[in-house]
Order: structure tokens, then C-alpha cells, then sequence
């Protein structure tokens, strides 16, 4: 019975089998090799964003060397560059708005995954979502004729009466609705969406045992927030801050259309200013001597330094946090 | 006679009094901050909405922009510029992003996998204008060899910056999905003799297809509203329809950005109408997105 299969079967699979193999062979060899070009292809784009910006940068590192970071000047006239009020805009404009998003957006998460009613969660997740889909773009035009001249106007008085004994909250000297404080607000807006989303997934991954646990030892919702949330993904809340700071630093357009375009930095907030990424938006069309355009690259270098190790920090921290909650699954 | 005890635990005093009044106002807070976020989403939509309303005309949607002094234009070239780069980001990013996505899911080691997992994330997180002085330096200052583009602006190195943009977008997103396609259906294929390749054209990418779809048009929508990466690589238009991407095209982002500042109060309504276009679309587009990712990790979820 058996020898009898194999007799009528043999024949026919063995010929199937050959073209059938080296079809495969060469269709899972195609696939393999395109797939593989295409993920190589993508690290190649991270390491040509590295060389193009450090080589088109060249010639202004030659010229300036290092200094260029603690010196403060911009004169396209007499070639004389330098970044460091842009370095300090740029750090006071992205902590700033960390300042007022992170517990913001921590709080947001917290009512979306813990206090909101199941009915409602869904769309307001979506809502906030959605303001992250607003181009930045967007939000400076609203930034311009709407968030600044309320700030200058009602903001600026108000704060600058309470806390203007602060240097930084002082009033400004000359009524301007541009200011470093109006960048920070709209960063602020723009960074919420980001840090929320990050923090909400990881709220609802604490297990549910956990939380019931407290509660059933009665616990207040806050004290279970307190003691078994925060305490099991304190990792991931801090790097989604810091996923937040890495968009606030690298934020161009929006900045440069509300904050004045202006240094030397004054110590109030409520003056005009300028950062690393605006100050390159904002001279793109301006830029026409060689050295003035490698200076140029030169922020965007010191820019993606700067980026670059916020992420890698945050990425590096999340990806820790998940190993440990998942035990390397 | 009452009983003193039952009439105390009614009424919390002292430290539980404390306990829940502190309880009371982080619920409070939680709650004003997300009413917060959502008020501040509805005053940025009203006031494009409120402004932009009004510039919309059938001139808007059909013509170049007016010549100097005089009124009415359009910004027909910025609507068309945008369609264009948005189309060569995709051509690009799209093919490449999907494959990508495959290489790390179905065939690339643990370790490699994460690591290109790692690159792209580092890749998104890098500054949009970055990516602008990127092509910049690479299509727009000098000239690429071989394909014949470079040495001045044009939607070739546009729609590439976006591209860039896109790229990290559309190969995380489609990595998800195909880490929710259950294996057994993999098995089922290579259970039946069918190769590895055949099994991921047909049956790996059909069953994850409205999730890579949804990746797609959410990065889409960033794409189109992208500013930063175009100031460099595409940001002299032209004052009427340009379909060439050889050619340096105007954008609806741009148009908004340069129109922002203006005196002219007709240049001011085209960057209100331009950005309430601009919003209509990224809200609408990245809204089907969502919903399209539930319907599409729902149906996933129900084969397992």
C-alpha cells in the first residue's frame, strides 16, 4: 500500500519541487534583499543627516571653532557669529514650557486613564490627540494675533504685578506683544499632546490588581495615584517629558513667528528673544554670504546635538522601563 | 439613645477629613486640566475657523495670487504645490517605510530589528528644520550626480524632506500592526508548503493593510502641514500652477508662514483661509485615521 503511493507520488512532486524551489529561493531572496535595502536605506538617511550637517557646517567651525558656542553676536556685515543667547533662549523656551505642560499633562493623563467615565474617555483622548495634529505653523499664525497680544495685554500686567519683583517677570521696558514668554506658552501647548499621550499608555498599563489592591485597603484615589501609579512608571513619566522637551527644543516656525527674532536676550521674559531653531527659520531667505549660511548650519548642528541626546536619553529610559514592566517580553 | 460611634464614622474628621479633601482636589485638578486642553483645541479651531471662513471664494481655490496693489488672488498654486510635494513624500516614503517595517517584523534578528526600531525613533525626534538644511546641503547646494536634481530649490527636494519626515511614521506604525497579526495565520501559510515570501505578500500585508493605510494617512497629515523642512528645500514659488517637481513650487504651510506677518490685509485673510484649509484637512484626515486604526486592531484582536 505504501511502496504503492510512493510510486504513483514520487514522479510528479519531484518536478514540482524544483520550480517550486527555485521560485522560492529566489522570491524569498528578492524579498529579503529589498526589505533589507530599505531598513539599511533608513539608517543611511540617519548618518547622511549627520555628515551633510557637520560638512555644510565645516567652514564655520574653522572660522569659529568652539567659541562660537559662548559668543554672542550676529552681524552678517562684519561675518561675526556666535550662538550663545540662541543656546540660552532655546533652553530657557523649552524648560520653560516643560514647566507648565508636564504637570499639565501628567494631571490630563491621570483623568483619561483613571477619573474619566469609560463613556468619555475615548473621544477626549481623541480631542487632545487632535492637537497635536495641529501644524505648528498653525498654531504660531494663532499664536501672532491671538495668544500674544492676550498675553502682552492681560498675562504680562498681572504676572509682572505679582511676581515682577522676580528679574524674569519684571516688566519690559518697551510694550511688545513678541516675547520670549508668549514662545513658551505656545511650546507649551504644542509639547501637552506629546508627554499626555506617553503617559496615559503607561498609566493604563499598571496592573489593575495593583490599583484595586489599594483601593480595597482604603486607599483615596489619590493616594493609589500617589503610591502604586506614579511609584511603578515613575521611568516612563520622566522620559515622556523628556520626548516633550526634545519637540519644545527643535520647535522652529511657531517659535520664530511669536517670539521677535531679537538678541541680546533681555533677563524678562517679556521682552523679544530668539532661539537656536528660529533663528534658522527666520534668516532661510536672508542668508547670503557663504559663511553666513555655514554659520547657519552651524545652530542646526549644535540643534540636533542637543536633540539628539534629549531622545536618545528618553528612548534609552522608556525602553528600560518597558523591559522591566514586561520582563523582557 | 444613639449610638456615638455609628454618628463619628459617618462624618470623616480630622486626618480623614484631610485624606479626602486632598482626594477631592486632585480629582478637581485632573479634571480642569483636561477641560483646559480641550478648551484651548476649541479656541485654535474657532479662531482659524472664524477668520479663515471668510476669505473662501471660488477665486481662492482657482487663482494666483493678485499682483502687487491690487486685491482679490487666490492661492490655487500654494493648494496645487502642496498636493505635489505631499505626493513625492509619499512616492518615497511610502514604498520604503512598508518595507522596512517588513524587513524588521518577518525577517531581521531581535537584536537588529530593535536597533533599526531604535534609529527611527531618533530619526522622528530629530527637529524638522534640520532635515530642511539636511536637503538642503544635499539636493539644493549641490547637484546629485546621476538623477540630474539639484542646485536650486525644487519640489524634488520638497517633497523629499517630507519624506524624511514620513518615513520613521510610516515604518513604526506599520511594525505595530504587523506585530498584531497572529502567527498561527503565518503558520496556517507555511503549514500548506507556501514560502515565506508569498505568505508575506499575501497573506502578512493583506490582513494588516487598514492598519499601514492608517500609519500612512496620519503621516500624511504631518507631512501637509510640515513649514521648517520647506524654508530650504522648496520655498520660492511661483505665482501660478507649477505641476513640475523639477521646478521650486509654493506650498500652502509656506504661503501661511509668509502671509502671517504681511500688512495687506488680503494677504492676512489667504493665511487664516489657508490655514483653516490646512487644519480641515489634518483634523479630518487624522480622525478616519483613527477610527479606521480601531476598526482595523479590532479585527485583529478578534482572530487571535
Amino acid at each position: 500500500m505504501l511502496a504503492r503511493v510512493e510510486a504513483a507520488s514520487v514522479p510528479a512532486p519531484a518536478g514540482l519541487q524544483r520550480t517550486r524551489h527555485l521560485g522560492d529561493r529566489v522570491g524569498d531572496g528578492l524579498l529579503y534583499g529589498l526589505t533589507a535595502l530599505a531598513a539599511f536605506f533608513g539608517l543611511a538617511i540617519v548618518a547622511a543627516i549627520v555628515w551633510r550637517v557637520v560638512d555644510g557646517a565645516w567652514p564655520a567651525i574653522r572660522t569659529y571653532h568652539a567659541a562660537f558656542l559662548w559668543h554672542n553676536a550676529w552681524n552678517p556685515v562684519t561675518s561675526d557669529f556666535g550662538a550663545r543667547d540662541f543656546i540660552i533662549g532655546t533652553i530657557v523656551t523649552s524648560f520653560g514650557a516643560i514647566l507648565l505642560s508636564a504637570p499639565l499633562s501628567i494631571a490630563i493623563a491621570l483623568f483619561l486613564s483613571e477619573l474619566a467615565p469609560q463613556a468619555i474617555r475615548g473621544v477626549i483622548g481623541a480631542l487632545i490627540d487632535m492637537l497635536a495634529a495641529v501644524p505648528s505653523v498653525v498654531v504660531g499664525l494663532w499664536g501672532i494675533y491671538v495668544l500674544a497680544p492676550f498675553s502682552a495685554n492681560h498675562l504680562a500686567p498681572l504676572i509682572g504685578d505679582v511676581l515682577g519683583w522676580i528679574p524674569i517677570f519684571a516688566h519690559a521696558g518697551d510694550h511688545t506683544e513678541s516675547t520670549v514668554f508668549a514662545a513658551i506658552l505656545v511650546l507649551a501647548i504644542m509639547t501637552i499632546p506629546i508627554t499626555t499621550a506617553i503617559c496615559r499608555e503607561l498609566f493604563l498599563g499598571v496592573p489593575t490588581e495593583l490599583e484595586e489592591g489599594s483601593i480595597g485597603l482604603g486607599a483615596t484615589r489619590w493616594e493609589m495615584v500617589r503610591t502604586v501609579i506614579i511609584p511603578s512608571v515613575r521611568g516612563g513619566v520622566v522620559a515622556a517629558v523628556i520626548l516633550g522637551l526634545g519637540r519644545a527644543l527643535g520647535e522652529a516656525i511657531a517659535v520664530t513667528q511669536v517670539i521677535g527674532n531679537f538678541i541680546p536676550l533681555h533677563t524678562s521674559l517679556f521682552s523679544a528673544g530668539d532661539t537656536t531653531a528660529s533663528r534658522i527659520a527666520n534668516q532661510y531667505a536672508g542668508a547670503s554670504t557663504n559663511i553666513q549660511i555655514s554659520a547657519l548650519i552651524y545652530l542646526g548642528l549644535i540643534l540636533l546635538a542637543i536633540t539628539f541626546l534629549t531622545n536618545f536619553t528618553a528612548q534609552r529610559v522608556v525602553k528600560r522601563f518597558e523591559f522591566q514592566r514586561t520582563g523582557g517580553d | 439613645m444613639d449610638d456615638p460611634a455609628a454618628a463619628i464614622m459617618l462624618r470623616a474628621t480630622g486626618r480623614g477629613r484631610r485624606r479626602l479633601i486632598v482626594n477631592k482636589l486632585f480629582e478637581g485638578g485632573a479634571t480642569t486640566a483636561a477641560v483646559f486642553a480641550i478648551v484651548v483645541l476649541g479656541i485654535v479651531v474657532w479662531s482659524v475657523f472664524s477668520r479663515g471662513v471668510h476669505a473662501f471664494s471660488w477665486d481662492f481655490f482657482t487663482k494666483g495670487p493678485a499682483p502687487f496693489g491690487e486685491t482679490g488672488g487666490g492661492v490655487a498654486p500654494a493648494i496645487a504645490g502642496s498636493l505635489l510635494l505631499v505626493g513625492v513624500a509619499i512616492f518615497m516614503a511610502l514604498p520604503v517605510g512598508i518595507l522596512t517595517a517588513i524587513y524588521v517584523s518577518e525577517f531581521a534578528p531581535r537584536r537588529i530589528g530593535e536597533q533599526i526600531r531604535l534609529w527611527l525613533d531618533v530619526l522622528n525626534g530629530f527637529p524638522s528644520i534640520v532635515i530642511g538644511i539636511f536637503v538642503f546641503a544635499l539636493m539644493v547646494k549641490t547637484k546629485i550626480p546621476l538623477l540630474g536634481i539639484g542646485h536650486h530649490q525644487s519640489a524634488w527636494a520638497g517633497g523629499f524632506a517630507l519624506g524624511v519626515i514620513m518615513l520613521p511614521l510610516v515604518a513604526r506604525s506599520t511594525m505595530e500592526v504587523l506585530a498584531l497579526v497572529p502567527n498561527h495565520l503565518r503558520e496556517a501559510s507555511y503549514a500548506l508548503g507556501v514560502s515565506k515570501w508569498q505568505t508575506v505578500l499575501r497573506v502578512v500585508l493583506p490582513t494588516s493593510l487598514g492598519g499601514v493605510l492608517t500609519g500612512t494617512t496620519l503621516a500624511v497629515a504631518r507631512a501637509a502641514g510640515e513649514t521648517a523642512p520647506l524654508l530650504f528645500a522648496c520655498s520660492i514659488g511661483s505665482q501660478t500652477v507649477d505641476w513640475d517637481p523639477a521646478h521650486s513650487v509654493q506650498s500652502l504651510p509656506l504661503m501661511i508662514f509668509e502671509n502671517s506677518e504681511s500688512a495687506d490685509p488680503t494677504l492676512h485673510a489667504q493665511a487664516w483661509a489657508g490655514a483653516f484649509l490646512l487644519i480641515a484637512f489634518v483634523l479630518v484626515t487624522s480622525l478616519t485615521a483613527r477610527i479606521l486604526l480601531d476598526r482595523s486592531r479590532r479585527k485583529l484582536g478578534l482572530q487571535r
